[in-house]
């Protein structure tokens, strides 16, 4: 075939906090490792992270991580497992540390420790008064740590791709995956690229609903890729919308303005909150606040010329401590809703957030599924991390701050798994020349000439039939309504054509390959939310609006091939501590 | 609304063009989204934009002779006719995207990371709020390249020139308490071109999306070499 080839000993696709965490531990090691990215690793989603990391430093208030332990566990509506939490809350310490060790400017005390504020769902003793956890800087904290990661590997000399979109995973002649093939977006030329171990870090999917806080590239590249190579995806109907996005727009408003004393209210100035969660208010889990918003909305009490939006309130907080711990918030409000939170309030309404469920891994990154019988196993060379992967440490709803330490904790376990397996497997497979092909129609597919429907428009419709069909509140009808279209849809991709058929940073062309990514990521959240008849986190059904432990307390397994669901157990034991039994979810 | 935009395909373009477009606008339109309605009409159109919120900095452009990110730019705010150009000065790859190779690589020589020689301690190293606030200001850089790309100095040397995105993050690290290669940083940085180059023309100021002042932290790196070398 004759497509120019590189080999090294790790490929990481993805260059946000994940991929650049596990590039860093790798490059460490000595070991030879490719970071593919779409975008200059700088402009990967991580860097729109706003309000903060958590971990239990109790700089300002006392804390710790069993602590934390427990709220990430009732914040996941008890579907997270306990064992990667506690893991993850124990190893946030360290990483929060290790992140300031490498430059991250964090905001600071005055004693000079790291600033930490109050944020959704924290509480101090197991459920007691509001914590202060969140380790931020400003609220620019991904920001920081995504160019203090890309700095240090820099330094590490890790090996860039920038601006090369991966097609898809290849395999050796017994299945195994052994790199992938990619794209060089300014050639448009494909590259193969092999490696020993290949993580897939690749971030969320927001893109697939219309209003979403979400950049335009993050599209599901990985999760798609993974459900090609036969791989389920897992608890994907969990799809977090954060309560604050700029009104009409999708624009995130941090949870560190409420977390600095903001508040919402409705039409009527009330402070409604006090309503639904009568001990956090505004600081109750996020699943909770959409679904007050919503319902005010819904019930009439929301503002503006069509009630569809309520206002957050800040000016009470003063112009000092907005310009000190919300600049960036106070900027995105003057340019996008016109408004100065100084004065007035800011238009929110929930917006697509965040991806609960993904690419089901073990504790150390590695991809697992069933083979049979209940029994699990590792797909070998195959990580992922980051907001593509699910460990799963936000089961139901994440909790505000963990997704930066999710991304953080398991980009660094994966690097260092990576290095052990490295070590152990020191030899290249072959890639199989029918595997290859395989990866190569996909591409070829798009030189497919003549009249058709065009990529912008069947992504706009599939876009928002997935916000009308998959939002915050789903029955039944709404539902399989959904799928039906969703199916529809699904058929008529074969009929889209691109009219420009050039090759030199064709975008049209990349947005086709996402367009593919994004529907079937879609359909992996429909069927999955259509089957779970419950109510449990970001998953909230009017139909079935109470959580059913008896039948439901199960991670959810959608496979590509037939729409086919399975089910596996929630590790409800954790590391050395007591676990956590469900109890009633009250904030 | 008519907005006019720089077409070259090098594979099929013998030289770039203007081309004109007729775009319906709407309240709250920023030049992004009249860039998207573009691209909805005419797929053949290539610009980089992700974010949307003006933090991942891909969406730099040159509108009527002035940098600018597309996405946090009302259009409301520019003047009609709206002509769109890639940055000045960089080798274009197709119509808005241009080749940043060398920006990047002036980034990377200014050694962007901090560096720590003592033992780390088992928490945070210590940073008074004083000392943290001196890096306001600079780290908030997006590398979006306007001010590098406005900059006749670098348009001159740019395989000599540090240029103020990379010089701001020079002095990002040289002003943090935590950092410990001061000397080496300040003696990386000298002979004619790296630093002096910067005739404090201050377009980079001028064009700044995220409002940093690059020629200050230039400014204030002369001053710490001054005091060394004292």
């Amino acid at each position: 075939m004759g497509i120019p080839t590189r080999h090294f000993d790790a490929l990481i696709i993805g260059a946000g906090g994940a991929g650049l965490n596990a590039a860093l531990q790798l490059a460490g090691a000595e070991l030879r490792v490719a970071v593919v990215s779409k975008v200059f690793p700088t402009r990967s989603h991580t860097v729109a992270a706003q309000g903060g990391v958590n971990a239990a430093l109790a700089n300002v208030l006392p804390d710790s991580w069993h602590w934390h332990m427990f709220d990430t566990v009732k914040g996941s509506d008890y579907l997270g497992d306990q064992d990667a939490i506690e893991f993850m809350c124990r190893e946030a310490i360290p990483t929060v540390y290790e992140l300031e060790h490498a430059g991250v400017p964090f905001s600071r005390l005055d004693d000079g420790k790291i600033y930490q504020r109050a944020f959704g769902g924290q509480s101090q003793n197991f459920g007691g008064e509001q914590a202060a956890r969140t380790c931020a800087a400003a609220d620019r904290t991904g920001h920081a740590i995504l160019h203090t990661l890309y700095q240090q590997n820099i330094r590490a000399r890790t090996h860039f791709f920038d601006e090369f979109f991966a097609i898809d995973l290849v395999r050796d002649a017994e299945g195994i995956i052994c790199g992938a093939l990619v794209l060089e977006i300014e050639t448009g030329e494909p590259l193969l690229i092999e490696s020993k171990a290949t993580l897939l870090a690749t971030g969320g999917w927001g893109q697939v609903f219309r209003t979403t806080s979400n950049a335009h590239i993050n599209t599901g590249d990985g999760a798609a890729m993974a459900l090609r190579a036969g791989i389920p995806l897992m608890d994907m109907e969990f799809f977090q919308f954060h309560p604050t996005g700029i009104a009409g727009k999708g624009m995130l408003i941090t949870e560190g303005t409420r977390g600095e004393g903001g508040y919402l209210i409705n039409k009527h100035g009330e402070r409604f909150m006090e309503r639904y969660a009568p001990r956090a208010k505004d600081l109750a889990s996020r699943d909770v606040v959409s679904r007050a918003i919503v319902t005010e909305v819904k019930e009439g009490r929301g503002c503006g010329e069509n009630g569809d939006y309520v206002m957050l309130k800040l000016d009470h907080l003063g112009e000092q401590i907005i310009a000190k711990r919300l600049p960036g918030i106070r900027e995105s409000s003057r340019i996008f809703a016109g408004v100065d939170p100084v004065i007035e309030p800011i238009p929110v309404f929930p917006t697509a957030h965040y991806a609960m469920g993904g690419i089901p891994t073990d504790r150390f990154g590695r991809v697992a599924m069933p083979a049979g019988h209940g029994a699990e196993e590792v797909v070998v060379g195959l990580y992922a991390a980051g907001e593509c992967a699910c460990a799963s440490v936000h089961g139901a709803n994440r909790l505000g701050g963990n997704s930066l330490l999710d991304i953080l904790v398991f980009g660094r376990l994966a690097g260092k798994d990576i290095i052990d397996f490295v070590r152990e497997n020191p030899y290249q497979r072959a890639v199989d020349p029918a595997s290859l092909d395989q990866a190569m129609a996909r591409l070829e597919r798009w030189a497919m000439p003549g009249e058709g429907i065009s990529v912008q428009s069947l992504r706009a419709e599939f876009r928002k039939c997935m916000e009308d069909h998959a939002g915050v509140f789903r029955t039944e009808e709404i539902m399989s309504e959904g799928y039906r279209r969703l199916c529809e849809l699904r058929e008529r991709l074969p009929e889209v054509r691109l009219t420009d058929q050039s090759k030199v940073f064709n975008t049209a062309r990349i947005e086709a390959l996402e367009l593919e990514n994004m529907i079937d990521v879609g359909l992996s959240i429909a069927v999955s939310a259509l089957h779970r008849q419950e109510s449990r986190g970001a998953h909230s059904r009017p139909d079935h609006p109470e959580r059913d432990d008896a039948t439901w307390l199960k991670h959810s397994l959608y496979y590509k091939e037939g729409d086919r669901m399975d089910y596996k157990p929630v590790r409800t034991k954790p590391l050395t501590v007591e676990s956590f039994p469900p109890k009633e979810r009250v904030y | 609304m008519k907005i006019s935009v720089y077409r070259y395909n090098p594979q099929t373009d013998e030289k770039p063009r203007m081309q004109d477009y007729e775009v319906k606008t709407f309240q709250g339109m920023m030049l992004r989204d009249a860039l998207l309605e573009v691209k909805k009409q005419d797929e053949s159109f290539s610009f980089r934009h992700s974010c949307g919120e003006g933090v991942c900095g891909s969406d730099g452009v040159n509108v009527n002779g002035r940098n600018l990110l597309a996405c946090i730019t009302p259009i409301t705010e520019l003047k009609e006719p709206i002509q769109v150009r890639p940055f000045p000065g960089r080798p274009v790859i197709r119509d808005l995207v241009v080749d940043m190779t060398q920006f990047y690589e002036q980034y990377r020589a200014v050694q962007p990371y901090l560096v720590r020689k003592d033992p780390l301690p088992e928490q945070e190293i210590p940073q008074s709020p004083a000392e943290r606030d001196r890096l306001d200001g600079l780290y908030e850089c997006i590398l979006c390249g306007c001010c590098s790309t406005a900059c006749p100095s670098f348009w001159w040397n740019p395989e000599k020139f540090h240029g103020p995105a990379a010089l701001l993050q020079a002095w990002r690290f040289l002003a943090d308490s935590r950092d410990q290669a001061t000397e080496e940083r300040l003696d990386a940085l000298e002979g004619p071109y790296k630093l002096f180059r910067c005739h404090t023309i201050m377009n980079c100021v001028e064009v700044c999306p995220k409002g940093l002042n690059p020629t200050r932290a230039i400014g204030k790196i002369k001053d710490l070499m001054l005091e060394k070398g004292i």
